[in-house]
């Protein structure tokens, strides 16, 4: 690797960097935007005009507040807890690819942190890990209310990327690659002439429902925020945390959902492709300056349909009230996975026999079947609740 | 008995496989709120905009003045017997020779303090003062405080400004 | 950089920690220091650019299986550790029992003999996740195969354990 493609790549690794804390940063602000709009209200708007400068305003104020360890509480892993969820919630954006390539003196340098061939795997296993950081908290916390977020926490985790996963293979039985860029890639050819409609939320409706409900879970947003359940468990986890190290544990989470926003975005709506992409490509003047040009439009709008999705996410949480812990347990297991391996199934079969938007039959089948379900008289009285 | 028809009854009956998806309801809540997001926002940006209270609005106290701009409480204590908070406090002195332009009665109050903290804004004093001196003025709020000594409101805080007058509608 | 001393650290670390597993007396942190270890022997596949067996390794071993220990013994250790004492009998068949074990891996390591590496037929792609699929399908397709069965009758049992029962009462 020459020097300029070492600066060039080291540029956007650190570009990258920056993007995502100050786009969690941000989203805090937006968070309480959005929810204030939603409600009627209008949010932060003393800080700076319409209140932009209000995460520095909440950073100073976290930064400046009394650094609290209770007596009783395991002080290295207290202390390791949010560190952990920080580190890994910061590792995973390094595999998304941001954008087409770069050229650079005939040479095309991707803006992606690193184009490793299990990018998928990679941010898989990395979100895995972010539970370790809620766990350790919660536990070294020596306090029955963390302890109980953080065991939520880790059951929750571990039953929604079962889900998550399963819905993930139809994706990749699809792309037959691991690599986030190849499949990004395959998602530009147009479709019909018309660049856009060969996403793969096109391709995979049902996926793309259980991905989202199974990234909603991994992130911790309401509807599925029990580990930091107010009503029941005080503040969850993060109950005996204060100062910075709370602001690492909510930062974290707007990082996760940044990330989660962009595999999203990257899986089903096509990274940084858009429609109509050949016929721009086309305006642009030829060479190195064309290209480059459509590769910043390319990470502009993969980065508007990022936001979108954290708008989606902050949308939703305060939209749904939140699930009851059974509730979440019999959505995990005996909906979301079985209907993820029916899936795969159906995937597999729409491609041996080359049918690729095979899983819009089970979208099909089950609006015929709600339809039929709905011009039947009811039942008069709902069953009892077993349980108990 | 119905006091309002805007009670929901309860659905009770086994829901269908439609209902059960959610997906439907979801997605009809998510509109619901997405048509809070674009809505006129009622706020009213209170230090800078302020809303009328009303004409009879019990605000911060004011000791009035009469037109000569002398002093029209005579310290009788009518008002802190009026007073259910016990919030008033007074202490009464003579007018001597030379101080008719100060104090419209022969008596008159040297000291009177009302404790902001217990006074619950009723108004008992204003209807009990015989001499039209003490008044809740109605465009006024209370102004925060944040330490002890700012919550006994002495003369020098409550007595008229003769450059700003307190006026209320159907005064003038 | 040399890699060699990347590999001597990594093994150092993986090695120190898989002690300190057995060493320390807190459960919770003897399971954070297995996760250090898996974490060090991902490393190592990563080493041996098998990046796909390091992913798995980290998502199945550290990211699953070690999320449910810890969340057992989160359950169970909620009081200090309290050292039960173990009779003499106990004593002596662990020791008996390690130093066969230790006997077997010694004799297993002597009589194996480890090919030098042929620079004209090794493929640097051997570890991908194409060749190891290929591998996994094609030539060890029964045994992969038996697996998944054996794993299907094993989420079979467990299912029919967790079952409740009619009248019983679970919480
Ligand atoms: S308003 Fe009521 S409580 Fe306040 S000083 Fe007057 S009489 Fe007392
Ligand atoms: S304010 Fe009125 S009631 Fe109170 S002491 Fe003065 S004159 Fe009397």
């Amino acid at each position: 690797m020459d020097s300029t493609v070492f600066i060039v790549r080291s540029i956007i690794i650190f570009v990258i960097f920056g993007i995502t804390l100050l786009i969690a940063t941000y989203s805090t602000y937006a968070e309480r935007k959005v929810a204030a709009f939603l409600q009627d209200r209008l949010g932060p708007n003393r800080a700076g005009p319409f209140g932009i400068w209000q995460p520095l305003a909440d950073a100073v104020k976290m930064f400046t507040k009394e650094e609290f360890i209770p007596a009783q509480a395991n002080k290295w892993l207290f202390i390791a807890g949010p560190c952990f969820a920080m580190l890994t919630a910061l590792m995973a954006s390094a595999v998304i690819p941001f954008g087409d390539t770069v050229q650079y003196e005939g040479q095309f340098i991707a803006v992606q942190g690193i184009d490793i061939n299990i990018g998928i795997l990679w941010i898989f296993g990395i979100v895995s890990l972010g539970v370790y950081g809620v766990m350790i908290g919660g536990w070294a916390s020596n306090n029955k209310f963390s302890l109980l977020g953080a065991i939520r926490a880790a059951s929750q985790n571990i039953s929604y990327e079962l889900a998550m996963g399963l819905s993930i293979i139809a994706i990749l039985m699809m792309s037959g690659s691991l690599s986030l860029r190849d499949m990004v890639n395959q998602q530009a050819t147009p479709f019909l002439g018309v660049s856009g409609l060969n996403w793969n939320i096109f391709y995979q409706p049902v996926g793309f429902i259980i991905f989202l409900t199974c990234a909603f879970a991994e992130c911790n947003r309401t509807p599925f925020d029990l580990p930091e359940c107010e009503t029941e468990l005080v503040g969850g986890y993060h109950t005996e945390y204060s100062s910075m190290k709370l602001g690492f544990y909510l930062f974290a989470e707007y990082i996760n959902m940044f990330v989660s926003s962009a595999v999203i975005s990257a899986l089903y709506f096509g990274g940084f492709n858009f429609p109509g992409q050949a016929w721009v490509a086309s305006l642009l003047p030829a060479g190195a300056l064309g290209h480059n040009l459509l590769t910043s439009i390319g990470v502009v709008v993969f980065f508007g349909k990022i936001f979108f999705f954290i708008f989606f996410y902050m949308w939703v949480r305060w939209t749904l009230p939140r699930f009851r812990y059974d509730q979440l347990m019999n959505l995990g297991w005996k909906t979301l996975i079985p209907l993820a391996i029916l899936n795969i199934v159906v995937t597999g079969a729409g491609l041996l026999f080359d049918f690729k938007p095979a899983t819009w039959l089970i979208v099909i089948f089950v609006v015929v079947l709600a339809v039929i379900s709905a011009a039947q008289p009811r039942k008069t009285m709902r069953p009892q609740q077993s349980t108990v | 008995m119905q006091l309002t028809n805007r009670s929901k009854k309860i659905d009770k009956r086994e829901m269908t496989l439609a209902e059960r998806l959610y997906i439907p309801a979801v997605t009809k809540g998510l509109a619901i709120t997405i048509s809070h997001f674009f809505r006129k926002k009622p706020t009213i940006q209170y230090p800078e905009q302020k809303r009328y209270l009303g004409p009879i609005f019990r605000g911060q106290h004011i000791l009035k003045r009469d037109e000569q701009g002398r002093e029209r409480c005579t310290a009788c204590g009518l008002c802190a017997v009026a007073c259910p908070a016990e919030a008033i406090s007074m202490v009464s002195a003579e007018r001597k020779k030379g101080e008719e332009h100060l104090y419209r009665e022969e008596k008159y109050a040297a000291v009177y303090e009302v404790n902001q903290l217990r006074c619950i804004f009723c108004g008992l004093c204003e209807e009990a003062c015989p001499k039209e001196a003490i008044y809740l003025q109605h465009d006024k709020f209370l102004p925060a405080f944040t330490e002890r000594d700012e919550v006994i409101w002495g003369k020098d805080k409550l007595v008229e400004n003769m450059d700003n007058r307190y006026l209320r509608e159907g005064w003038k | 950089m040399n890699v060699n001393y990347i590999w001597y650290f990594l093994t150092f670390l993986t090695l120190v920690s898989a002690i300190m597993v057995v060493v320390v007396r807190n459960p919770i942190h003897s399971v954070l220091y297995l996760i250090l270890t898996f974490f060090c022997i991902s490393a190592h596949y990563v080493l041996l650019n098998a990046q796909f067996l390091a992913a798995v390794n980290v998502i199945v071993y550290a990211g699953a299986i070690m999320v449910l220990f810890l969340f057992v013994i989160m359950f169970l250790n909620l009081r200090e550790y309290t050292a039960e004492s173990k009779t003499n009998l106990v004593k002596l068949g662990a020791a008996v029992l390690g130093g066969v074990l230790l006997v077997i891996i010694v004799a297993a390591l002597r009589s194996m003999q480890i090919e030098p590496l042929n620079k004209a037929t090794y493929n640097s792609q051997v570890g991908m996740v194409e060749s190891l699929g290929k591998v996994l399908f094609r030539d060890y397709l029964l045994p992969f195969e038996l697996i998944t069965v054996l794993f299907f009758v094993a989420m079979v049992g467990a299912v029919m354990l967790g079952k409740r029962e009619t009248g019983e009462r679970n919480f």
